[in-house]
């Protein structure tokens, strides 16, 4: 092991403990732990992002000589956009930044119309388009995998119903909610769950590095 | 100027892609990807903004020595060196994602280690609120609160140990009820976003122009 990754053990085990000591109380350790990740993080994501996007879409494509000037020319564009919103640094003509910010938005607005529906509401509706009865060779398997097939539209069907509020929730519609609310709670506990079990997973993780790789107590 | 323009610009580019969706030809066809890439490049220049507000922030606390102005003197020392090491690695190595570089090292040594233990604490803070939550007063928190646990004793060891059925209750729990009811969430969630699209584009949403 040479001195840098001796010295990165030495100081991801510290910065682990650092963050840990929390459990006990709000302390320097962890504030001091907890700022370092703010300002590293935040570098982080500004080179990764320019290099990753910024980089190959605007950069390498503005010194390209093969690119047609054309394309470069509309390339401004974004470029005057993206110098527009930086106009937020000058108070008197900060408005101008609401132009980039009204195209950003009408994008998302755009994309969400059109992608959400193909993307995702249709093929959630597909997903949920079973077959109310399944017939295979064992009828005690075909019979679970209708009424699972039957449940499972029955339970999305009372979820939507207990999202409706064009209508007081009385009579068949109240009873329609109120099992809605079950599958919804029931969802929630079990989303809950996994979630528990990942960060448990981190931390399981976390531990590890600081027995195995640090103290080297274990295999 | 102030509010007219920025209207009519949500109004066309949401426009736009709307017929770009349904006119997949020329000029039209490749709109959706073009301003994806303007997109991103407008994102870029939105990160500096942040950036700055991040370092003007923490300057200022510096400067008139506010409580706690020492642990903003280690945000801008890991901010700067983070930055100067990542453009060191993008210009010297070609790449920051490269190897050798000092970034990727950076990265292996403070970034991950730090995110991975601060997402690990959390662990600890969602069971403390859920014991808070999930006392069983009403059918619904029962509910929760047995769902919860069988699907997080059904996915380690000790729970099969404890009884072998648990793992099936908690792959049942995971297939059926939890998915048919993330299946509606998310449907209601979609057309709300569709919903308040709309308004956008229509301008009748202008919450983001103030």
């Amino acid at each position: 092991m040479n001195f840098f990754d001796l010295f990165g053990t030495w100081l991801a085990a510290g910065l682990t403990v650092a963050i840990l000591s929390f459990l006990y109380r709000d302390n320097p350790l962890y504030k001091f732990a907890e700022h370092i990740y703010v300002g590293a993080s935040a570098a982080f994501w500004v080179v990764i992002f320019w290099y990753s996007d910024v980089k190959p879409m605007l950069i390498d494509r503005a010194l390209d000589p093969q690119y047609p000037l054309g394309e470069k020319l509309i390339l401004l564009i974004p470029t005057i956009f993206g110098i527009m919103m930086l106009l937020r640094w000058f108070p008197k003509v900060a408005w101008i930044s609401r132009w980039p910010i009204a195209f950003t938005v009408g994008m998302a607005a755009g994309l969400a119309l059109t992608a959400t529906v193909q993307g995702y509401i249709v093929p959630q509706i597909k997903a949920t388009l079973f077959p109310v009865v399944v017939i295979t060779k064992d009828p005690l398997i075909s019979l679970w995998r209708s009424l699972m097939n039957i449940f499972v539209i029955f339970g999305v069907f009372t979820t939507i119903l207990y999202f409706y509020f064009s209508k007081e929730h009385t009579g068949l519609l109240k009873v329609g909610s109120r099992i809605g609310i079950i599958f919804i709670m029931v969802g929630f506990g079990a989303s809950f769950g996994y979630t528990i079990m990942a960060r448990i997973s981190l931390l399981i993780g976390r531990i590890y590095f600081l027995l195995h790789s640090w103290l080297g107590v274990i295999d | 100027m102030k509010r007219e323009v920025p209207l009519a610009i949500t109004f066309i580019t949401g426009v736009l892609l709307v017929v770009a969706f349904f006119v997949p030809h020329p000029p039209l066809g490749d709109l959706q990807q073009r301003f994806q890439i303007w997109y991103s490049i407008v994102a870029g220049f939105t990160f500096l903004l942040g950036l700055d507000s991040l370092v003007k922030h923490h300057l200022k606390k510096i400067q008139h020595r506010r409580s706690g102005w020492g642990f903003s003197v280690a945000l801008l020392i890991s901010f700067f060196t983070t930055l100067i090491l990542g453009f060191y690695s993008w210009f010297v190595f070609s790449s920051p994602y490269d190897l050798r570089a000092p970034f990727q090292w950076l990265y292996t040594s403070v970034i991950l280690p730090l995110q991975a233990t601060m997402f690990a604490l959390l662990a600890f803070f969602i069971a403390s609120a859920a014991y808070r939550a999930f006392r069983a007063r009403n059918l619904a928190a029962s509910l929760l609160l047995v769902s919860a646990g069988i699907v997080m004793l059904g996915r380690v060891p000790i729970g099969k140990a404890i009884w072998s059925g648990l793992p099936v209750i908690s792959d049942w729990i995971m297939n059926y009820p939890q998915m048919a009811a993330k299946r509606g969430i998310l449907m209601g969630t979609y057309l709300g976003a569709i919903a308040m699209s709309l308004r956008i584009i229509l301008g009748m949403e202008r919450t983001y122009l103030t």
